[in-house]
């Protein structure tokens, strides 16, 4: 991966990501959340969601198991659609878009990359492209470049297959093929969730560079504080299907809104577990 | 003659019957799978149609095949005799595996790929085509794994419809009490059932996902089974291209083809290859359509599927007239013509001058040590003795309960109803104690059997007689003049014996008589 290191540690260590995000105020607005309920029978999964994320925004969707977060996910690319209210995508209502268009414009990533098995890397990593008829030549150059781009060296991994890859690089792959298509828009469902430690942090950095490199908007669902911090210029905190924090990191680590000082507080724990892991990824280098 | 010699004489036959086998699989197969699938794919779009569309395959398929059959036989269309028959009934049984593997093996495939399937914008058809089938493909061919060898089993019943296969050995084997008939055909189906099991197998593993990954691996493995498949059908196909040939080229002829059928025992068979030998000296073409089970000659003959078969006129009057039995055997015969040609357009030959009536026998040392010779005289002693009857004589007009009454007997068992050409097995193995035989039966003798003399005159006559299609009888006349009067019981039985007894071929048989 050729991203600039020094990039991602500024960002990580300085999260002075209010200037980020007063710029990302001022950019167009991509998605839009207006009055959303969403229900399952008598069961009322999202109440009343409104929100708005701007172009370049990496907006955090965070919360515990059955919040509602990946369900708010799955309405921007209309997996699901509303019970009442609207959701725009670039102005336009979802249910007013044409279904496969909208989503073949919108990256898609979600846990263990959900990768095809029977399809090469090069042949997962060129799916959109395949389905937009692309011609071959075109889309070898976009596979390799995009294998490149989350770091993977294409000779050596075109033609594996996902069993034959490390969970890592799994979803790096995963990663390349919501890229391939050059959507503006990636929705990320816990994308980093089942990876182990080490992999996971240096992925979420890379990926933090790469989307910011590349000026994408990003939503990004996830239950870990930490990764929110890592990665987002904004998180909504939701609870019980409603937004109960929509703020920038910074004014996050002030609220005394209780569930957001609970998460405040498992932070330490991983803050330190982040320290040790370092340590060992550091002897483990020098080895 | 041990098997081998068997073998080595009918191999030919067997090979025919081994294609013909392959052919009612491989045809019924193709149907249920071009079927099925899609169903299946249906059923993974209409949920709402699983419960119904399974529950049906799943009551067909507890269906007892002989019984499938049965039900197919008066449907217009798609009943009848023959492979066409055998063939839906095949599918029918076929459908259930083939169904259910398409539906499990699609809503199997992990629902983190088919998300983001979808997430990627790919259509319900690509999903389908580029997700849902290829993943599904391993779990829908063991499907049609399962079918196929089910239908290797169930198509051994189809010989009962005429389609033929490898069951008409293992039906003539029973019929003829010939364990060379009967080892061929069943150590055959068995044999072709793992063949066919080891080759859908193969078909299964070039599917595989680690196959399908290594493209060499793969092309590698559909050489060898499409070799070994190419090879196989030479193998059973040359003889008859080489055998064959000369058969078909006089299209002369063809278009007066007599279709001759039989009933499904040794007499009417050798009746029917006597006829059809007598034809084809005069240069009349003839197909044959032998060994329909029950009533199926009949109906084949109303139908139109065959123009002539061997018929006893007892049999004409109660069992297809519906009328009450008589004795007279002169009348029998006048009244059966005349109904048959007004109600059924169909022509009764001149008696072929035997009748085959019904024999109640007895084990001879059983007969020698009470001195008996009548039916009556065997009543007093009857009281203990198990019976055993063929499903037709149990429930036929002038059958086992008429019989019974007239004689008054008094069994303290219930009759066994079985398989006619087993109670002669089963009375000489001293299994059962009396049994309602043909009397023309050439195993009488040879399994020291006693036929016990109808002193009440219960049974009425059956003479033996061809029936044949009124638009043919024409073509007929000549030959059913040749024939009349021409077999005496005597002769009969000892024709059945070189079959059932000598193990001569029907067709040798009767060329040898015809001389």
């Amino acid at each position: 991966m050729r991203p600039r290191k020094s990039n991602v540690k500024m960002f990580y260590q300085l999260p002075k990501s209010i200037r980020i995000f007063t710029m990302a105020e001022e950019s167009p607005i991509i998605v839009e959340f207006r009055a959303v309920n969403f229900e399952i029978g008598a069961a009322k999964i999202l109440d009343d969601i409104n929100l708005q994320i701007h172009k370049g925004e990496i907006l955090i969707l965070l919360g515990e198991s059955g919040c509602g977060k990946t369900t708010t996910l799955k309405l921007i690319n209309r997996l699901i659609e509303p019970t009442s209210g609207e959701v725009f995508i670039e102005g336009k209502a979802t249910t007013s878009w044409d279904t496969i268009i909208l989503r073949r414009r919108i990256g898609y990533v979600l846990q263990e990359a959900g990768l095809f098995p029977h399809f090469s890397v090069a042949e997962n990593v060129a799916l959109v492209p395949d389905l937009e008829n692309w011609d071959a030549a075109k889309k070898r150059e976009r596979t390799a470049e995009m294998l490149e781009l989350v770091g993977l060296n294409p000779q050596k991994f075109a033609d594996r297959y996902p069993h034959e890859l490390s969970g890592g690089q799994r979803q790096r792959v995963g990663v390349a093929r919501a890229l391939a298509a050059n959507p503006d828009l990636l929705l990320l469902d816990e994308p980093f969730g089942a990876l182990d430690a080490i992999t996971r942090v240096n992925l979420q950095k890379e990926f933090a560079a790469l989307v910011k490199d590349l000026g994408k908007t990003a939503v990004f669902v996830t239950h870990d504080l930490h990764e929110a911090f890592i990665l987002g210029t904004r998180i909504c905190l939701m609870d019980k299907g409603r937004i109960v924090l929509n703020d920038t990191p910074e004014n996050f680590r002030q609220s005394d809104l209780p569930l957001a000082r609970a998460y405040l507080e498992t932070i330490l724990a991983t803050e330190f577990t982040e320290t040790t892991e370092k340590f060992k990824k550091n002897s483990i280098t020098r080895k | 003659m041990n098997f081998f010699e068997f073998l080595q004489q009918n191999w030919l036959e067997l090979f025919a019957l081994t294609r013909e086998h392959l052919f009612l699989v491989f045809v019924s197969t193709a149907f249920a799978v071009l079927i099925g699938v899609p169903l299946g794919i249906l059923l993974t779009r209409r949920e709402s149609l699983q419960t119904p569309i399974l529950g049906t395959a799943n009551i067909l398929q507890t269906v007892p095949s002989l019984a499938l059959f049965g039900l197919l036989i008066p449907l217009p269309f798609i009943g009848g005799i023959g492979a066409k028959t055998a063939i839906i009934a095949l599918a029918l049984y076929s459908f259930l595996p083939v169904i259910r593997n398409a539906v499990t093996g699609i809503v199997g495939v992990d629902p983190k790929i088919k998300e983001a399937a979808t997430a990627m914008g790919m259509t319900d058809g690509q999903i389908l085509k580029m997700v849902e089938l290829p993943l599904a493909l391993p779990v829908i061919l063991t499907g049609v794994r399962v079918a196929v060898v089910i239908a290797v089993g169930v198509a051994t019943i189809a010989a009962a419809v005429g389609a033929g296969g490898l069951g008409t050995y293992i039906f003539r084997g029973l019929r003829q009490n010939d364990n060379n008939l009967l080892l061929a055909g069943a150590i055959s189906s068995a044999v072709l059932a793992l063949v066919a099991d080891f080759a859908v197998g193969q078909i299964e593993k070039i599917y595989a996902l680690d196959v399908r990954r290594n493209k060499t691996a793969q092309r590698k493995r559909i050489f060898i089974l499409v070799s070994a498949a190419v090879l196989i059908l030479t193998i059973f196909t040359l003889p008859f291209v080489l055998n064959f040939k000369s058969e078909i080229s006089n299209p002369a002829i063809a278009n007066q083809t007599i279709r001759v059928g039989s009933k499904d025992f040794t007499e009417s068979i050798i009746l029917a290859e006597i006829l059809a030998q007598s034809l084809e000296r005069c240069g009349v073409a003839v197909e044959r359509q032998f060994e329909l089970g029950g009533n199926l000659a009949h109906n084949a003959l109303l139908a139109g599927q065959i123009d002539v078969y061997p018929e006893y006129t007892g049999t004409a009057f109660t069992a297809i007239l519906k009328r009450q039995p008589l004795t007279d055997a002169a009348e029998v015969y006048r009244q059966t013509r005349r109904e048959y040609a007004e109600r059924f357009d169909l022509d009764l030959s001149p008696p072929l001058g035997f009748s085959n009536d019904f024999a109640i026998l007895v084990r001879g040392e059983v007969a020698r040590k009470n001195n008996l010779k009548t039916v009556s005289e065997a009543v007093p002693l009857s009281k203990n003795w198990q019976t055993g009857f063929g499903q037709d004589f149990m429930s036929r007009a002038d059958g086992y309960a008429g019989f019974s009454r007239a004689y008054n007997f008094n069994f303290a068992k219930q009759p066994r109803e079985m398989d006619l050409s087993l109670t002669y097995r089963a009375l000489a193995a001293g299994q059962i104690d009396l049994i309602a035989g043909n009397s023309t039966d050439g195993l009488i003798a040879a399994l020291d059997l006693f036929q016990l003399v109808d002193d009440k005159k219960y049974f009425p006559p059956y003479q033996a007689v061809f029936i044949a299609r009124g638009d043919k009888s024409e073509t007929l006349r000549e030959t059913f003049a040749k024939l009349e009067n021409a077999i005496s019981t005597d002769e009969m039985r000892r024709l059945n014996y070189a079959v059932d007894g000598e193990k001569l071929a029907p067709k040798v048989v009767a060329a040898q008589w015809l001389k």
